[in-house]
């Protein structure tokens, strides 16, 4: 039995390395793509083992040295994609927090309706009303803004979900002692509910976060303005050049970069985000 | 502090469930009322129209010389203890017990006054900063009933705030709520299904049966004088005997025996409490019982027997000897008579 479960770590460890490996390999290739010099791509090889161009590379993209291949600077590039990723996470739980809270606790006509519509929203993901939307945001004349990049990417179902369950689990009692002790709903939200989620909040923000800032298609479709371009974005047009090879190494280098923000948003929120997942005393 | 009054009560929940109708209370000023019954008869719906939180359907409550049915709970000047204490787990005991406070504007130093004596009271000083989780259920409960008395409200409302506790604890606080009570002289109204409970808290004791009030009185005067069957059987530990007899010619035949009695003829139920058997003596009219076994209570044991098919219970002082067949007899004044729709008729 004793030497049975032994195994059973063993596999158990096993099988979570591979696991580890396959996801870490790719960003492993990148960061030595970007330690090496341009021409060494040329082969069609990608090197395994870290080149001598580091210091180099970084200091040219972080310097806006290699403004030939990207037309924008690094630096307004990753700001751009905060602002679009703090506003689409920020604007995503403002909104479902909001519409939850409304839901469960307020009975008004046509409540199950709003519920269902919010439900039936779960279906049409950007890339399905890709179209119309576009038309939407380019009669408001919304193209090359900050707006037009996050507002349409705002609306959330699933966080509203969430919302609605954490909600569920927080006992009717509670909300009963609050309004004996003389708390209105705004009062009951902010002083009870707003606490009582801050987890949830907190899991969903690093979440929301690394969704808004991985944005690929929308940015492209409705920035044409390079003042606005997103990093992300930014990374596949440095990869589209017609007339000479990529510079692999700076596109690599760009794209390490890319990580570091949403990396250190996990790394800063770990705590709480573990809470918000695993937790369920309330 | 003010006197409760309840005229005419009802309620129909959307759907149609009919949870309480024609509830007639008078609470006076200071009185601790206790709402007893079994689980569903509408004990906590009727505490919840008091308290504001479930929307009445039908008739009128005052409280003081207010019509309170529009008012929202936090203006009907009431407070609350509930099963599951309700504690914001989020905030310190010490802001749990001045949240409402500072929600109605009282003055910081008031309110630390305040918190500060009721901590006293309950002690429970030495936890003030700790959070609802750091606690014991009793240490839970304590600063539930903190947050109540800090308001200093006219009325205090409790629904089985005892039920989360172990029977040890149960027994305690319900002395510590009675003496905190009389103590402060609140007004309380009081909801347990639990007959022990009701008849230790209570000034007077409402006992509901399916949304409608089956009696009203205090707790010996319901002891002694059930006005049902349902009330008889329901108060008392353990439950009144209740044996189906027959009356004629003004005698009542039961269990085999005849005992005189002044009521009209027909078929009745006949109500015995266990504590007032006793074995019959030489020439007394008696009941003859089949012992079926005994349980000891240590201060007392209780004889289970069997008469005419029928189950009977009677308490013996601990060193009373039973044999296997044995003649039991009760005091005609101590028999509680029925009829056959259950209500008194003695
Ligand atoms: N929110 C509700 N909706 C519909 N019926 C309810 C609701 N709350 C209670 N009831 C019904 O009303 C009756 C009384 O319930 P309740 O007051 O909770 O009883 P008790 O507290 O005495 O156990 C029960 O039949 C219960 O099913
Ligand atoms: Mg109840």
């Amino acid at each position: 039995m004793v030497e049975n479960q032994r195994w059973l770590d063993i596999l158990a460890h096993i099988t979570l390395i591979l696991g580890v490996v396959v996801v870490a390999f790719p960003v492993y290739i990148a960061f030595i793509a970007s330690t090496h010099h341009p021409v060494e791509f040329m082969s069609g090889m990608m090197p395994l083992l870290p080149g001598d161009n580091m210091v180099n590379t970084y200091t040219e993209v972080l310097s806006g040295g290699v403004r030939a291949q990207m037309t924008v600077p690094l630096t307004l590039m990753l700001t751009n994609s905060l602002i679009m990723a703090l506003s689409i996470a920020i604007g995503k739980i403002v909104i479902s927090i909001l519409s939850a809270f409304a839901i469960v606790y307020f009975r008004f006509p046509f409540r199950m309706t709003a519920f269902w519509m919010i439900f039936i929203t779960l279906m049409l993901p950007v890339e399905v009303r890709i179209v119309p939307t576009f038309k939407v945001v380019a009669d408001l004349g919304l193209l090359n803004s900050y707006a037009g990049l996050s507002i349409p990417l705002i609306a959330s179902a699933t966080a509203t979900f969430l919302f609605r369950q954490v909600f569920l689990t927080i006992p009717d009692e509670l909300m009963e002692a609050a309004r004996i002790d003389g708390a209105g709903p705004m009062k009951f939200f902010r002083d009870i509910l707003l606490p009582l989620s801050r987890t949830n909040i907190a899991a969903l923000f690093v979440i929301l976060f690394i969704y808004g800032w991985n944005q690929y298609l929308w940015p492209i479709l409705v920035t044409t303005d390079a003042d606005f371009y997103t990093i992300v974005a930014g990374i596949k047009r440095m990869a589209d050049v017609v007339d000479s090879e990529p510079l692999w190494n700076f596109i690599m280098a760009t794209a390490v970069l890319a990580m570091l923000p949403p990396v250190l948003v996990v790394i800063f929120m770990q705590r709480l985000f573990v809470k918000g997942l695993v937790e369920t005393e309330k | 502090m003010a006197a409760i009054t309840i005229e005419n009560l009802g309620k129909t929940y959307t759907g149609g469930v009919s949870a309480v109708r024609g509830i007639d209370i008078d609470i006076r000023d200071g009185e601790f009322v206790v709402l007893v019954g079994p689980s569903g008869c509408g004990k906590s719906t009727l505490l919840r129209m008091i308290a504001g939180l479930e929307e009445i359907t039908e008739g009128e409550v005052r409280i003081g010389e207010r019509v309170v049915n529009r008012l929202e709970p936090a203006e009907r000047d009431i407070a609350m203890v509930f099963q599951n204490y309700a504690l914001y787990p989020h905030m310190s005991v010490r802001q749990n017990l001045s949240y409402g406070l500072k929600n109605r504007g009282t003055p910081k130093a008031e309110i630390a006054r305040r918190v500060d004596e009721a901590a006293r009271i309950l002690e429970i000083g030495a936890y003030l900063d700790r959070k609802p989780r750091a606690l014991s259920g009793g240490q839970r409960q304590r600063v539930a009933m903190g947050r109540a008395i800090v308001r200093e409200p006219a009325a205090f409302l409790f629904d089985e705030p005892l039920s989360n506790l172990d029977a040890k604890l149960r027994v305690s606080m319900r002395g510590e709520i009675r003496a905190l009570q009389k103590r402060l002289g609140t007004t309380s109204v009081y909801v347990t299904h639990d007959q022990l409970e009701a008849m230790t808290l209570a000034d007077r004791l409402v006992v509901l049966r399916d949304g409608e009030v089956e009696q009203i009185g205090a707790p010996l005067e319901v002891y002694r004088r059930p006005v049902s069957t349902f009330v008889a059987e329901f108060i008392g530990s353990p439950a009144m005997n209740m044996l189906d007899g027959e009356v004629a010619g003004g005698t009542l035949r039961v269990g085999g025996a005849s005992l005189p009695v002044g009521v009209a003829p027909g078929k009745v139920k006949v109500g015995m409490r266990a504590e007032d058997m006793r074995l019959a003596g030489l020439g007394e009219t008696a009941i003859p019982a089949r012992l079926a076994y005994v349980e000891e209570l240590g201060a007392q044991r209780l004889g289970h027997f069997e008469v005419e098919g029928q189950r009977l219970i009677a308490a013996f002082p601990a060193e009373q000897a039973l044999s296997d067949e044995i003649a039991l007899t009760v005091d005609p004044s101590a028999l509680h008579v029925f009829g056959a729709d259950g209500r008194r008729i003695d």
